[in-house]
Order: structure tokens, then C-alpha cells, then sequence
């Protein structure tokens, strides 16, 4: 224990230049170098570590080749051949056992970490309790505690423990917020997967899918939206409200009959397809649309009630067969459904 | 013509066609797959060109799946296997001693099956679609509802057949060195390449029936209707990527040790001193092989196995750095007081040491599954098997063909082209993916079309994609290098590298059909080496002259494979709706398949049926050649 | 391949006439090695079968389904012709062409015996219970994995069916006799995997 102490002591100095090397990569709310919350730290410190181990294997590899490359080149007028060394016994023990150890010192923190992370919170009553399911190409959020269904924006508080149950209602993905966890694989039902974490710090997260999942793998993001816990209680209470359907009623009569055949807005609606409820005050439009200054939500929905396989190849959302004046008014409808919380 | 043969000598293309002679395979191998590598090749770079900026719209979504797809199962079954086959069947009988391999007519049948199972899987670029659902083929994607067209099918037949010809080659070169050893040559004296190439075959022959079984159940799947990943009917996606890691894993081994056996040749002889530590060298061969097979499941780390499943297989995974370290430090012990010389093929042989100690840290990294949470899936994984496969293994080949080019070839690469290649190569090799580790590790998720603006994703792409098309000169360089070599006479010296070790130098540069005059007596490992040190110029024969028995040439490999083609494509469109009423009439009641495998069966008939009492090569003959030379 | 090389076509034969000649020790060498590789094979045809084998899909289960008076018989039936083929293979050492062509034929009649049984066991699954390919997972790795099987009891009749003509024409020579001797140790690797089969499939299915 003591030599093992010993060992990683000496890798200290290394690891910290390593973790300020490391964290000036990539985003705050992306990196996984950068983590924002205790479960991405964990998986984070093992890598530090092994980095560390690593880098060590590499110069010492290195070191020898290039001393090698450099030291034994042939000269000229070496006609006779070296000595043929066969083996060295010591030599070869030490190569053995020193990896040996290596693996030793990176083996233990991995068995701690690998339980630690599997530690199952499904049944633990202060847990806000998530369950996700995955589609070709967005992510159904279920509360079951709160009786609160919403898509894309996965709302949860702060320094709470959020324990997750996945699974896909298709072929497979994989749920990853790399600044606050590492990933997890949804499989179908049978196989529901279970995993939690927990985020410190208020602020908005990127989520993917990690896994191909078919042509628009690449747009199937995601939004963690961490928030105080008050605030998570308003935006529960906000999205039990009844539904607030389109004032003028031709469009609500269209947005009626074209769109809650598969989408929910409240308590109306459809399953089938993401839930709509509040959405003008999503990050994005369709995951990968983002609603910023340049590109208002507006015109983000109205791009993509236009042409949604335009946007996401190969979605279930067809090309509604509406007028320039019906999209407009949905899309208005929708930008300015949003929640106070 | 002192004797006349009741052979049939076959010229030209039929030559080609019907031969049954290693070294002539050797070079079916090396052009099969060098095409195939081609192809592969320009799947990476259009995948590369796609990705060198953010939104970039140069492919459509579905046809970037089918690249990556395609770019992955091409480069490991259709690539740089065949080229590994190639190298093995060029040098391995020859570095036993021995006249040819334990079968050459399998020989010829596993590389004609392996042939036109690649050419099935990549006639799906014009026939409906490529498959892609990615190499791996992960159901429920890969099933009939996700991926409708044909490319899956193309991929569970293709490599099915292409896997037989795999499995064919394996338990040839298995029985050839077990039994064709020339004498004295025992096991703890044979060349590391043909240790390496043993214990590869022995990983191919437990390995490939594996992957034969999942894609014989996914093709029932998708073709049959039968529900062994329908979850609706009681299947289970997740036993796919446990059958398809199972082969997987030992499959990386498959590529990789022929490498370490390449590299353990070239090193030596370059630095004109034996391999350091040979018996551990040996030993850790065997283990790495042993211990590939108990570490699948570590690609499976976010499946959710559970925690122990996940520590177990963490801790066999990184137990497999031991034995590859004591492989690193031997090369490394092995220049070590030599006197080196960097021709092309060390030049590769050397590059590859530190490039494969890259890829086999951030192995040990993934092993470790806490961390392995981030890496899954990720750019990170990519540039890691890079490492190993391109950073490791492709330069093992370029070294393996520069240095055993003049034996099969009788002519010498050009060194200045292939520095050239090599810095090429080399610079783009890490420029493409060194940063690779950074985009994963800083969130770019693998297997994405397209990535969005503002994740910082955009600088390291570009890089990437320079670093891809570097490599690609490095390749074309490397073909020129070819076509400019081959245009010249033959003519080079038995030993052209002048400190060859091992048996092939001691023959003409190519060997003559029958390899030995007279089968050498093997009195050490590196047995020419040693009888140089004695003073002798060649080996000492363990025969006398005599009459040499020689195998017939036979088309029927070529014949049995084209039936099994046939009956592929048949099985592929048994379920299709045809508008031509003959159409459907033949494929839809199976008779195209019933005619591919009549085909086949008819052919093994005839092998059974007609002995092949091959031919003989008289002394006589012998003697004049000799003359001649 | 040497010079050495003892030509034993015409002339006599020598006890063990399989393993006279370099191509006959190769071959049955070979023929080890790709019963190894099939070993692996069937292994994960049982492993997907045990992984699925409770998956009925509200179709038939083994239980209800399994008829053990005919499987008996069918293992009864193909053990036997496992051991007639020892029979076929000791009569070869003695150099006894009749017998050996005698037991080799009873060999093949207990494999289309076996055959026929299984062939009707699965038409009688496929129309009376509706229990076809597609029916469950359960279903789908039993008729894999016993099709498998049945497909190379199939190949062997075949097999042994044209070596007995080989027999008739070309006698027994150190070319004919490794590869009796290698079809030989086919017929037993599939008695064994019925073997296997019998238990995890249909004892297990029965008592499980």
C-alpha cells in the first residue's frame, strides 16, 4: 500500500500539469476534460491518472528508441557482425513486473469507481427520478414522481441525485453528457438500463447519442438544463398546467387535427412523438437547430415544420402539407409557448 | 525437355486462374487486396473530406453511413487481411523449409472464396445500397425494419463467404507448420513471423466459426424472418454484439500479431543481431492469443453488463499490456548494441515500436471502465484503433513488403520513393489521428455525418482531414513505386538485404516453383544466419537430389467459389418482389441458390472423385535450370 | 512429397493405410483442426440456443412440444451408426473390403433412418403445433441449431454414400483409405453433438 502511495506521489507533479494541459480543451458545458459534476470527475481523475502512467511507459519507450536509433546506427567499415545477445533474465523480469504493477496501481481505482458509478438509486426517495427513452432521433424525458412528460430539454435540479432509468423505443442509442457523466447504452425493453448523477452548478449541458442509431445519429443531441431546485418545482408545476392551445382558432383547429395526432402540448395530444409543451423556451428546435439571437426560435420552427427530412434525414415528422400562413401562425403559436420556472 | 508430363501447364490468365502454387497465390492475395485496400482508401478520404468542416454537405447522411460502414469491413476483411494472407503465403513454407503449404489446393480454394465473398459485398454500391449499419452491425439497427435495403445483406453474406476462405487459409497454415517443418526445424527454431503466423491462424480457426454463427442468425433474421435479435419476439439484440465481439476481439489479434511477427524479422536482420528474448517473445505471443479471447466484452462497457461484468473484464483487458510490453522492450533490446541500418523496411519496422506503444496506452486507458464511460463511442476510440491497426499494423505491412518484395518479386522497391512513402505516411498517419483523442475526449461522439459549429471541433477536423490526405500520397507514392519496380529486369541476389537470417534468403530471388532443390537441414534458430557464422555459403541439404513431387493446378477452386457467389446472391433476393415473372421465378423458389450450391457440391464431387497424383519434377530438370541460372 | 515417397497405390497396404503416405497424415490432421473450428461453431449455436431457449413468444414451449419416445429412437439410432462406422474402420485395418463397405453402408442407412425421423419430427412441429422458423426466438435457435446438425448428418450420408462408390472403383489404396478414415471421425464429431443436442435441448427442455 505504502509503495503503491509512493508511486503515485511521484506521478502527482505530472498529473496536475497534465489536468491544466487537459482542462484548456474544449467546451465547458461538452468536454470531458472539463467535468462539471462528481461523475464525470471520477471518470475524469482515472484518466488523469492513467494518462500520467502512460506517459511515463512513452518516455521511457521513447527515450530508449531514440537513444537506440542514435547510438547504434551501423558505421562504416562494421563488417563484423555484433554480439548475439540472446536474452537478459533480469531485464526481461523487470519489463514483466513493472507493467505488472502498472496495471495494479490503475486497476484498483477503476474496481472502486466501477461499482461506485453502478450503485443503483432507483428505489431512493430523495432522487428526482427520470425515466428517458430514446427514439430515431430525440429523447423523451418521463418524470413518473411528478406525472410530467417532455422532450429534448432534460430539466433537473441542482446537487440532486438524478437517477435514470433508459431505454429505446427503437434501435439502440446511448445517453452521454460528457461535462457531467460518461455514457450509457439504451437498450430495448428487457434490458432497461439504470444510472444517475448529479449537477452542482446551475447551467445548460450538451447532450449526444453516442451510439449510431441511423442517418441523423449525428443531429440526435440534447439539452441537460440544470436549475435551483426551486425553480425545478415551478417549471413541474408549469408543465401540469392545462394546454394553452393557438388563440386564433383556425390555426388551433389545424394545429389540432396536423400536429397533436403524434406531438403532446399539455394535457392533449399524442405519444408519439416529442412532447411540445413550452417549447418556444428550448434551447433548440429539433435538437439541432439552436435558437439564438440570429436565429430566433420563430424561424428555427418555421424551418423545420417546412422541411423536417431537410433538417433530420430520415425522422418520422413527414412534410405536413400546410399553407405559408398555417406554418407561420404554428410556428408563432409555438415560439411563444413557454414556461415561467 | 528431358521429361514429358502428363500435366497440363496452364499459361497466362488460366495460369492465374488454376494455380495451386503458394508463392502465386502470394501475389492473388497481395493484388486482391491491394485493390481492396484502394477502394477502402477512398471510402477514408471521402469520409475525411465530409468531416473537414462543420455542416459540410459533400455526402448525404445515409451515404456517410454507408462509407464508414464499408471503409471498416472493407479495410479489415477485404484489406489488410488478404495482405497478411499474402505475406504468410509468401514467406511462411518458405521459412520452414518447405516445397509448399499442407494443402495447395485449399490454398487456392480459401483465397478464390475470400475473393469473390469481397467482391459481393462491394457489387452493394450498385446494386441498392451499401450496408450501414457500421462494421459492427449492431441490431436492431441492422434488422430488416431499420436498414430495408440489401447492404446488410450484402454485409452477413459477404463476409460470410469471404470468412469460409479466412477459415480455410487458417487450418492450412495450422497443418503446414505442424507438419511441413523441414528437419531440425523445431518449433522453438522457427522465424517469429511464422510463430506469429501459427498462432494467428489457431486464433482464425477459434475465432471465425463465432462470427460464421452470428451471421448465419442475422441472416435468418433479416432474411427468413426468424427472431433471434427481434425483441418483440423474444430475441435479444445484445447476444449479437456478444457473438460479434467474441470474434472481434481475437480478430484485432488476428491483425496484429502477423505484424509483431513481420517486425520481429525485420528488426533482427537489420540490426544484424537476434531477436532479444526469443522464448518470451514466443511466450507472449502465445499468451496475448489466450488472453485476446477472455476480453470481449470490454467493447460493451456501456451496455450495461453491471459492475462486476465491467471490473472483470477491465482486469483481463489490462492484463494484456504485460505481455505486449515485454514484446516492446525486446524490439527495443534488440537494436540495442546492433548496428542498424534504415533501409525502407526498418524505417517502418522502427516507426512502428513507438506508434503501437500509442495505440497500446490508450488500450490500457479503455480498459479501465469508469473512463472507458467517456471514451465509448467517441473520436478517442477511433484514433486509438487507428493507432493499432494503421499505426501498428499497416506499417508492419509496409515494412513486411519492402522487405520480402525482392523474394517474391525478384526485384527491389525503389528506397528513395519508399522514404518518401514512409515520411509521408508517417507525418499524415499523425496528423490525422493524434488529435483524434482530443476531438473524443472533448465530445465528438464517432460515427457522426456532420458535427455543429462552436464546439471547438472545427480546427482539429481540418488538421485531420490534411493529415488523411498526406497518408493518401504516401499510398499513391507506394503504387508508383510498384508500377516503376515491376517495369524493371528481375535480377536481385538470393540475399539482397545481405543479413538474412531465416531460411527464404537462401533461396533464388523469386524461388523457383518448387522453393527447395533439396530441403535444408536446420541446425539453430535463424538457421542461414548461423551457417554464415560457420562459414558456409548455403545450408546443407537433408536429402539428396531426387525426383520432386509436385501438385496439379485445378480450376475448381475458382469454380466451387463462383457457386458459392451464385448461391449468395440468390439467398440475398429470395424474399424480393419481382416485376419479371422469370425473375421471380428463379429466385424466389430458391433455384438460383439450388444452382450456386449444385455448382459447389458438383465441384467437390469431382475433387473427390478424380485423384490428383499431381506431377513430378525430375532431377534432370532440375539440373538444367540450374545451368540456366 | 520426398523422394522417399513410397508409392502404395498398387502394391500392398500397410495395417493403418490412412496414415501411410505425407497427404494421408496431412488430411487427417486437417480434418482435426476443422473440427475444432467447428466445435466452435455448434458452441455458439448452443450458447445463442441457452440464451433463448425460454423466449416462446406465447408459442409451443420445449415442454409441451418435445415427443422423447422419437428423439430416443433418433439418438438410439444415430449412436449405432457411430459405432458401425468403428466397425467399418477396424474392417479396413484387417484390409477387408467387403465389410468394410458392408458397415459402411449400414452406416449410412441408420444416418437416413435418423434423418427421416428428424424430417418428420420437424413437419410434424411445423403443421400440428405451428411452430415454424419464425415463430419465437425459442424457435428460431431450436431449428438453427438442430437444422445445423441435421444438415451434416445430411452431408455425411452424402459424403460416406460416394466414398462407398469410390470404394467400388478404385478399391482400398493409401488414397482411398485416409479418407474413410476422415469421414470416419466426422460421423463420430456429429454423434457427439447430438449428443449435446439430446441433452441441452431436449432433456433440458423436458425437465427444465
Amino acid at each position: 500500500m505504502m509503495k503503491r502511495w509512493q508511486a503515485f506521489k511521484r506521478l502527482l507533479p505530472l498529473m496536475a500539469s497534465i489536468a491544466l494541459l487537459l482542462s484548456a480543451c474544449g467546451r465547458e458545458d461538452l468536454s470531458a476534460l472539463r467535468p462539471q459534476g462528481p461523475v464525470a470527475q471520477g471518470s475524469y481523475d482515472l484518466m488523469k491518472l492513467a494518462i500520467s502512467i502512460m506517459i511515463c511507459v512513452l518516455l521511457v519507450v521513447f527515450g530508449i528508441a531514440t537513444y537506440v536509433w542514435i547510438k547504434f546506427r551501423r558505421k562504416k567499415g562494421q563488417t563484423e557482425p555484433p554480439e548475439q545477445v540472446e536474452g537478459n533474465f533480469k531485464l526481461e523480469v523487470i519489463w514483466t513486473v513493472i507493467p505488472l504493477i502498472l496495471v495494479f496501481i490503475l486497476a484498483v481505482p477503476t474496481i472502486q469507481k466501477v461499482f461506485a458509478m453502478g450503485e443503483d438509486y432507483t428505489k431512493d426517495k430523495n432522487a428526482v427520478h427520470v425515466k428517458v427513452t430514446s427514439h430515431q432521433f430525440w429523447w423523451e424525458f418521463e418524470y413518473p414522481d411528478y406525472g410530467v412528460k417532455t422532450a429534448q430539454d432534460l430539466i433537473i435540479p441542482t446537487n440532486k441525485r438524478i437517477s435514470f432509468q433508459l431505454k429505446t423505443a427503437d434501435v439502440l442509442h446511448s445517453f452521454w453528457v460528457p461535462s457531467l457523466s460518461g455514457k450509457i447504452d439504451t437498450n430495448p425493453d428487457g434490458t432497461i438500463n439504470k444510472w444517475s448523477f448529479t449537477a452542482p452548478k446551475e447551467g445548460v449541458y450538451l447532450g449526444k447519442c453516442a451510439e449510431l442509431c441511423g442517418q441523423s445519429h449525428a443531429l440526435m443531441e440534447f439539452k441537460v438544463k440544470a436549475v435551483s431546485p426551486e425553480s425545478f418545482d415551478r417549471w413541474v408545476a408549469a408543465m401540469k398546467e392545462p394546454a394553452k392551445l393557438p388563440e386564433d382558432p383556425q390555426i388551433a383547429e389545424t394545429f389540432k387535427n396536423q400536429c397533436l395526432t403524434c406531438h403532446a402540448v399539455g394535457d392533449q395530444g399524442g405519444p408519439a412523438a416529442p412532447n411540445l409543451t413550452g417549447i418556444g423556451g428550448r434551447e433548440t428546435v429539433a435538437s439541432i437547430l439552436i435558437n439564438d439571437e440570429s436565429h430566433p426560435v420563430k424561424e428555427n420552427l418555421k424551418k423545420w415544420i417546412s422541411d423536417p427530412q431537410k433538417v433530420k434525414p430520415g425522422n418520422l415528422m413527414p412534410k405536413v402539407d400546410l399553407t405559408a400562413e398555417q406554418i407561420d401562425g404554428i410556428a408563432d403559436y409555438l415560439a411563444n409557448y413557454k414556461l415561467n420556472y | 525437355m528431358a521429361h514429358a508430363h502428363s500435366v497440363k501447364h496452364h499459361k497466362g490468365l488460366m495460369d492465374w486462374l488454376t494455380t495451386v502454387d503458394h508463392k502465386k497465390i502470394a501475389i492473388l492475395y497481395l493484388v486482391a487486396g491491394g485493390l481492396f485496400f484502394g477502394i477502402g482508401g477512398i471510402e477514408a478520404m471521402l469520409i475525411r473530406i465530409q468531416l473537414w468542416k462543420p455542416l459540410n454537405n459533400f455526402v448525404s447522411a445515409q451515404t456517410f453511413n454507408e462509407l464508414i460502414t464499408m471503409h471498416g469491413t472493407t479495410m479489415i476483411f477485404l484489406g489488410v487481411m488478404p495482405i497478411i494472407f499474402a505475406l504468410m503465403n509468401a514467406v511462411l513454407p518458405l521459412q520452414l523449409g518447405a516445397r509448399d503449404v499442407a494443402f495447395p489446393f485449399l490454398n487456392a480454394l480459401g483465397f478464390w472464396t475470400f475473393f469473390f465473398g469481397g467482391l459481393l459485398l462491394n457489387l452493394s454500391w450498385i446494386m441498392g445500397g451499401a450496408p450501414d449499419a457500421g462494421w459492427t452491425a449492431y441490431t436492431p439497427l441492422a434488422s430488416k425494419a431499420f436498414s430495408p435495403t440489401h447492404g446488410v445483406d450484402f454485409y452477413t453474406i459477404g463476409i460470410q463467404i469471404a470468412g469460409l476462405g479466412t477459415l480455410i487459409g487458417g487450418i492450412n497454415f495450422l497443418a503446414t507448420v505442424i507438419t511441413m517443418r523441414a528437419p531440425g526445424m523445431s518449433f522453438m527454431r522457427m522465424p517469429m513471423f511464422t510463430w506469429a503466423s501459427f498462432i494467428t491462424s489457431a486464433i482464425i480457426l477459434f475465432a471465425f466459426p463465432a462470427i460464421t454463427v452470428g451471421l448465419v442468425l442475422l441472416s435468418f433474421d433479416r432474411l427468413l424472418g426468424a427472431n433471434f435479435f427481434e425483441v418483440a419476439a423474444g430475441g435479444n439484440p445484445i447476444l449479437w454484439q456478444h457473438i460479434f465481439w467474441i470474434f472481434g476481439h481475437p480478430e484485432v489479434y488476428i491483425l496484429i500479431l502477423p505484424a509483431f511477427g513481420i517486425i520481429s524479422d525485420v528488426i533482427p536482420t537489420f540490426a544484424r543481431k537476434r531477436l532479444f528474448g526469443y522464448s518470451s517473445m514466443v511466450f507472449a505471443t502465445i499468451l496475448i492469443a489466450f488472453l485476446g479471447f477472455m476480453v470481449w466484452a470490454h467493447h460493451m462497457f456501456t451496455i450495461g453488463m453491471g459492475p462486476v461484468a465491467n471490473a472483470l473484464f477491465s482486469i483481463s483487458t489490462m492484463l494484456i499490456a504485460v505481455p505486449t510490453g515485454i514484446k516492446i522492450f525486446n524490439w527495443l533490446f534488440t537494436m540495442w548494441g546492433g548496428q542498424i541500418r534504415f533501409t525502407t523496411a526498418n524505417l517502418f519496422a522502427s516507426a512502428f515500436v513507438p506508434t503501437f506503444v500509442m495505440g497500446g496506452v490508450t488500450g490500457v486507458m479503455l480498459a479501465s471502465a469508469p473512463a472507458d464511460y467517456q471514451f465509448h463511442d467517441t473520436y478517442f476510440v477511433v484514433a486509438h484503433f487507428h493507432y493499432v491497426i494503421v499505426g501498428g499494423l499497416v506499417l508492419g505491412l509496409f515494412s513486411g513488403l519492402f522487405y520480402w518484395w525482392p523474394k517474391m518479386f525478384g526485384r527491389l522497391l525503389n528506397e528513395t520513393l519508399g522514404k518518401w512513402t514512409f515520411w509521408t505516411f508517417v507525418i499524415g498517419f499523425q496528423l490525422t489521428f493524434f488529435i483524434q483523442h482530443f476531438l473524443g475526449l472533448m465530445g465528438m461522439q464517432r460515427r457522426i455525418f456532420t458535427y455543429l459549429p462552436n464546439q471547438d471541433f472545427d480546427t482539429m477536423n481540418l488538421v485531420s482531414t490534411i493529415g488523411a490526405l498526406l497518408m493518401a500520397v504516401g499510398v499513391i507514392i507506394f503504387f508508383v513505386n510498384i508500377v516503376i519496380t515491376m517495369s524493371k529486369p528481375k535480377g536481385v541476389a538470393n540475399d539482397p538485404w545481405e543479413d538474412g537470417r531465416t531460411l527464404e534468403w537462401t533461396i533464388p530471388s523469386p524461388p523457383p516453383e518448387y522453393n527447395f532443390k533439396q530441403i535444408p537441414l536446420v541446425r539453430g534458430l535463424d538457421a542461414y544466419w548461423k551457417e554464415k557464422q560457420a562459414g558456409n555459403t548455403e545450408m546443407t541439404p537433408s536429402e539428396p537430389v531426387g525426383s520432386i513431387h509436385m501438385p496439379s493446378a485445378s480450376i475448381l477452386p475458382f469454380v466451387m467459389s463462383v457457386g458459392l457467389f451464385i448461391a449468395g446472391l440468390g439467398f440475398m433476393f429470395s424474399r424480393d418482389e419481382f416485376s419479371n415473372s422469370f425473375l421471380a421465378g428463379i429466385f424466389n423458389n430458391y433455384v438460383v441458390v439450388i444452382i450456386g450450391l449444385l455448382i459447389t457440391f458438383i465441384c467437390m464431387l469431382l475433387r473427390s472423385v478424380f485423384d490428383d497424383h499431381g506431377w513430378h519434377i525430375e532431377p534432370e530438370e532440375l539440373e538444367e535450370e540450374g545451368v540456366k541460372a | 512429397m520426398s523422394s522417399a515417397h513410397v508409392d502404395h497405390t498398387h502394391g500392398t497396404l500397410p495395417h493403418e493405410p490412412e496414415k501411410a503416405t505425407h497427404e494421408g497424415r496431412n488430411k487427417i490432421l486437417g480434418f482435426w483442426l476443422f473440427l475444432g473450428g467447428e466445435s466452435v461453431l455448434f458452441g455458439t449455436l448452443f450458447a445463442t440456443f441457452l440464451a433463448l431457449r425460454n423466449q416462446t413468444n406465447e408459442g409451443p414451449t420445449a415442454h409441451e412440444l418435445f415427443n422423447m419416445g422419437m428423439t430416443a429412437a433418433a439418438t438410439f439410432i444415430l449412436l449405432t451408426s457411430s459405432l458401425t462406422s468403428v466397425f467399418a474402420i477396424q474392417a479396413m485395418h484387417r484390409h477387408k473390403l467387403k465389410q468394410l463397405v458392408a458397415w459402411l453402408g449400414i452406416t449410412v442407412v441408420l444416418g437416413l433412418g435418423f434423418l427421416g425421423l428428424e424430417i418428420y419430427e420437424f413437419a410434424e412441429y411445423v403443421h400440428k403445433e405451428h411452430f415454424g422458423m419464425t415463430t419465437s426466438a425459442f424457435s428460431s435457435s431450436f431449428y438453427t441449431l438442430v437444422g445445423f446438425h441435421g444438415a451434416h448428418v445430411l452431408f455425411g450420408i452424402l459424403w460416406i454414400s460416394l466414398l462407398i462408390a469410390q470404394l467400388f472403383k478404385k478399391g482400398l489404396t493409401v488414397v482411398t483409405a485416409p479418407k474413410i478414415y476422415v469421414s470416419a471421425i466426422y460421423w463420430h464429431f456429429i454423434d457427439v453433438v447430438w449428443v449435446f443436442i439430446f441433452t441441452v435441448v431436449y432433456l433440458l427442455g423436458k425437465v427444465g
